[in-house]
């Protein structure tokens, strides 16, 4: 459910490095949370985003949240099959569901972030809190 | 009653095409019984409750001296004598004070919410489902029409009312039997594919039948004229309470109107966002979702009146960007039978 090559936020998105390269998407969890994805708000591509702030906006059919970026830098690149078919968020969270790709400038960011274990012992705790 | 028991788009979908369930107890039911009854209702209520017949149901709103919307309840005519009010939830408490405030001698106002359970059946699967379960004979009871009977064994009252453009049932029920009947009910909704429905569908299935929710679409700044209720206006009755000023605004006409929207991008409005037409803040939206049928994005708002017409072409501000729409005829939806 939270592969273990990825790196968590608290605010449920992801990130995968390759090289200097992140992709971001949101976890199987918040998919499952938010249900229904029927809009996904995302950056232009060459925006310049800082870590934990917001990139852009999920919407479920009551409600909008905003997504938190995991590492600073440039938007290469956006899931732009996400106009269509947001609800490839629910289908494939990790593939298909991503959102932006970043160009990080600073990768020590990365070690601030929560492993899949970590991510996964803090939604037992909420949900047993 | 949970937002949403599947998916809201599921749900939405399944009482658009089959048969949903809903638990809507949190409704509030108010009795009034006693000789005066009528001659209080009719203070209270801007529709006619003297043209009703026992076992009938009247959609109205209850307004303020200066038109502004109470509350808006279905009124059930049970006997000359006794009348029951079925309130929104958020304004049960309210509702009562208002009431008491202008009650007379020879009526008796009883909160009965507590101890009723409303369950709600809707989908054009409906009559069919219902019938397997009931002697009462639904092909003879109309729409905006009660009885009582047995549904299950268990003594309800059934209505032929909803809140979903679907056609449909609500079940009125002592609170001991609640369970039982919802039990019954699940029973052959699920045997037919049916669903229990949450909140979420409710308002997404109301919405594009374009019925008014209480708090977001009408309240105490809004008139039934605004809002496009001038049909449960019975302006000839006599006299009631917000007559006057509605007589005025009749007669002055109004300056804005609650109109449908549908987005044209992909954009969802929601309640509260900002109306633009040509840089001028003109209106802000009061119910805003992904419309499920329809595979867009719609919504209602005020509108000054002569921005108001169909077509006309809007902008919404969503955090911080415009999109743009335009104004639709409604209901967005309307059921095929």
């Amino acid at each position: 459910m939270f592969p273990a090559d990825l790196k968590y936020m608290k605010s449920h998105e992801w990130a995968r490095r390759e090289g200097d390269i992140v992709d971001v998407g949101v976890s199987d969890y918040a998919q499952a949370e938010i249900q229904d994805v029927v809009y996904v708000e995302l950056p232009e591509v060459g925006t310049i985003i800082e870590q934990h702030k917001a990139f852009g906006v999920i919407e479920s059919v009551k409600a909008a949240f905003d997504l938190y970026a995991p590492v600073s830098g440039a938007v290469v690149e956006i899931n732009e099959g996400l106009e269509d078919a947001p609800e490839l968020v629910n289908e494939a969270p990790y593939d298909a569901g991503w959102m932006i790709r970043i160009r990080m400038s600073d990768s020590s960011e990365l070690e601030g972030l929560m492993s899949a274990s970590e991510y996964q012992a803090m939604i037992e705790a909420e949900e047993n809190g | 009653m949970p937002v949403q028991y599947s998916s809201i788009i599921d749900e939405h979908l399944t009482v658009r095409s089959n048969l949903g369930l809903f638990d809507i107890s949190h409704m509030g039911e108010i009795e009034i019984r006693g000789a005066k009854s009528l001659s209080l209702i009719q203070k209270l209520i801007t529709n006619d409750a003297a043209k009703m017949v026992d076992g009938q149901v009247l959609y109205t709103p209850m307004c303020t001296e200066t038109g502004g919307i109470v509350d808006d309840l279905l009124l059930y005519r049970f006997a000359a004598d006794r009348y029951m009010l079925v309130v929104n939830a958020s304004n049960i408490e309210k509702d009562l004070e208002w009431i008491h405030a202008h009650s007379e001698a020879g009526v008796a106002v009883e909160n009965r919410s507590d101890e009723t359970v409303l369950v709600a059946l809707q989908g054009q699967n409906a009559p069919q489902c219902l019938q397997t379960l009931t002697e009462v004979n639904l092909t003879t009871l109309d729409y905006y029409r009660f009885t009582a009977g047995e549904v299950a064994g268990i003594p309800t009252i059934i209505s032929r009312t909803g809140y979903t453009g679907e056609i449909g049932f609500e079940f009125y029920v002592g609170a001991e039997c609640g369970v039982d009947l919802w039990n019954a009910l699940y029973e052959v909704t699920n045997a037919i594919g049916g669903k229990p429905i949450g909140l979420g569908a409710r308002d997404t299935l109301r919405l594009e039948a374009r019925l008014c929710l209480y708090g977001n679409d009408i309240d105490e700044t809004t008139t039934p004229l605004e809002a496009g209720l001038r049909w449960t206006i019975a302006f000839n009755k006599g006299s009631f309470i917000g007559r006057q000023a509605l007589v005025r605004q009749n007669d002055e006409g109004i300056k804005r109107r609650l109109v449908g929207f549908q987005m044209l991008d992909r954009s969802i409005a929601r309640a509260h966002h900002a109306v633009y037409r040509k840089d001028q803040r003109i209106g802000e939206i009061t119910s805003g979702a992904p419309s499920p049928s329809l595979k867009c994005n719609i919504g209602l708002a005020y509108l000054p009146i002569e921005m108001s017409k169909l077509n006309t072409k809007i902008e919404i501000e969503i955090r911080g960007k415009r999109h743009p729409a335009k104004v639709v005829k409604t209901p967005f939806y309307r059921a095929s039978i």
